[in-house]
């Protein structure tokens, strides 16, 4: 290998800048910057690697054109859908391009083996195969998280004895692995290929409801983990660190969101959520009546309330109700109410997803209080004010060991004096679970569209 | 046992990468564990951009693929759009989200 001493104090910089970015990211104030200076890393990384690298034969990159076509294309798909998407449809684009990344580090492998897999030794092509398996379930398996959270694949499929038959796939994949590596053959590293690619599809098909994130989160330290093959491969110091960097982070990061559920990830990926059967057992109605209010009567409850706590929900988002509802939050402020937002670690379809969509409607930050902070405040509270939350406020995860979310900690809205819960039917939560809390004495319903209640709610308010 | 052998000289001359590797991991677990939970979608999807610098194998794929061997050039082509989609969006989408977190005057 021949010197390359500006190259490696390049990609030295671009790491560094990788974990003080992280580092940085893991703060409100500096979160910006730190992304900021991450992408100057990167960016940095990327042109030493087109002028500066050398193979082992000491040859400097070529195929400028491709390389540059490659990356312009890149950069303007990737800028323009980053900045189309909708606020609510982040999750599912992370996911996507979580994908994208799992399947570069797919592609390089295939390249790889094709062009070393008569001369490598056994050490490479274990690390281009496993670079290969993992970017292929990455990729695999954040499509069909796309799909889910875009709702264009809307049911949970759960094969039967699903954990029997994930586990002889595994088993596939492992003797296909050995097979590649002890009879190198393109078909096998295909073959290898269409089982992982499988394997992706199958770990995230049964996962459903609020367990998304976590997937979302795990798949992203698979391309990490996969990223860091490649740097194995290539001896590359900057695919090293940033790929294992994004691996361990994410992984402790996955276990947080877990946490954050009070479940274990052993739970979530073989876990009962998603699958229909457990979700059937708590299905066993109300306890009570349903009753419903209007607009009008809501609005006096609130005026004349000391304080209020508001709970958003992903329906909030999905009415496109932020806006409004920072309305009511002003004008009960003006009236003298205490207005605060109770906000659920997976409140939204990902932890601190509600912040982010509420600070678009410039909901002040000190406003939104999480839910260890807020949730003694419930029985001293006036009204609780639901929106397009629900299975965050259903008490059935305190009291009924039976259903699928008992243990997870939720905000205890039920304890104030009035709930009023704004929601379009009395369809189920996103995890599929009826909530009990419907059918309390303390608890109203007020039919409709978010968006539409809510500005009947501030229009009546502004007349009393 | 040639596997086994074989695996023990690959680490044995990769030792001082592996070692990046180690503590790498534990880089990567101190420098997330005071994160505030309104902090985890941005993070998640920061994490997500830095692992663009899988983009990087790309160019090194593409880069040394010779001429006339349109497997290398084709696919090392998709990997390096895809990988670049993966850095820019993902760098993009997370500022996008970050912006949201300004001091309101």
């Amino acid at each position: 290998m021949q010197n390359q001493y500006w190259l490696y104090l390049i990609y030295l910089l671009a790491s560094v800048s990788f974990i003080v970015g992280l580092k940085m990211l893991s703060g409100p104030k500096t979160a910006r910057q730190g992304n900021f200076l991450a992408a100057g890393g990167m960016t940095l990384a990327i042109i030493g690697t087109i002028f500066l690298h050398k193979n082992e034969e000491g040859h400097l990159i070529g195929n400028y054109a491709w390389i540059f076509g490659g990356i312009a294309i890149g950069t303007i798909a990737g800028w323009l859908s980053a900045n189309k998407v909708q606020m609510t449809a982040m999750p599912q684009m992370v996911s996507l391009f979580n994908g994208m990344g799992g399947a570069c580090a797919g592609l390089i492998s295939i390249v790889e083996y094709k062009h070393l897999h008569d001369t490598a030794s056994t050490g490479a092509v274990i690390t281009i195969l496993l670079g290969l398996i993992i970017g292929s379930v990455s990729f695999s398996g954040s499509i069909i998280a796309y799909l889910k959270l875009q709702e264009i694949m809307k049911k949970t499929f759960r094969l039967p004895a699903q954990n029997i038959f994930t586990i002889v796939l595994l088993l596939l994949i492992v003797s296909m692995l050995v097979i590649t590596i002890e009879m190198p053959a393109m078909f096998h590293l295909y073959l290898l290929l269409i089982l992982s690619l499988g394997y992706g599809v199958l770990f995230v098909l049964p996962i459903g409801g609020a367990d998304m994130p976590v997937v979302i989160s795990l798949l992203n330290s698979f391309t990490g983990l996969a990223a860091a093959f490649g740097g194995f491969l290539y001896n590359n110091q900057v695919m090293l660190t940033g790929g294992i960097l994004v691996g361990s982070a994410g992984t402790l990061l996955t276990i947080l969101m877990c946490n954050a559920m009070n479940r274990s990830l052993m739970n979530v990926i073989f876990g009962s959520f998603g699958g229909g059967n457990a979700a059937a057992g708590a299905d066993d109605g109300f306890v009570g009546t349903i009753k419903s209010t209007t607009p009008s009567d809501v609005a006096i409850l609130m005026k004349y309330a000391q304080n209020v706590i508001i709970v958003p929900g992903y329906g909030l988002a999905v009415a496109q109700a932020q806006h409004v509802i920072h309305e009511l939050e002003e004008l009960l402020e003006k009236e003298g109410v205490n207005v605060r937002y109770a906000i659920h670690p997976v409140a939204g379809r990902m932890p601190g997803h509600m912040n982010v969509l509420l600070a678009e409607s410039n909901v002040s930050y000190d406003k939104l209080v999480e839910m260890e902070q807020i949730n003694d405040d419930f029985s001293k509270t006036d009204v609780v004010f639901v929106v397009g939350a629900n299975d965050v406020v259903n008490p059935a995860a305190r009291n009924n060991p039976a259903s699928p979310i008992f243990g997870m900690p939720i905000l205890n809205a039920d304890k104030a004096k009035t709930v009023i819960v704004s929601k379009r039917s009395m369809g189920k939560g996103y995890a599929g679970i009826e909530n009990e809390l419907f059918g309390y004495d303390n608890c109203l319903m007020l039919f409709g569209d978010a968006k539409a209640s809510i500005g009947k709610l501030v229009a009546e308010l502004k007349e009393l | 046992m040639e596997i086994i052998n074989s695996v023990i000289t690959f680490f044995g001359e990769n030792i001082q990468i592996i070692y990046i590797l180690i503590l790498s991991i534990f880089v990567g677990i101190e420098v997330i564990s005071k994160v505030p939970s309104a902090l985890h979608t941005p993070l998640m999807s920061g994490a997500n951009a830095i692992h663009g610098v899988v983009v990087i194998g790309a160019i090194i794929v593409m880069g040394h693929a010779e001429e006339g061997n349109w497997l290398a050039i084709i696919l090392g082509f998709l990997a390096v759009i895809l990988g670049t989609l993966n850095v820019v969006g993902g760098f993009v989408v997370t500022d996008r989200m970050l912006e949201m977190f300004k001091k309101k005057k």
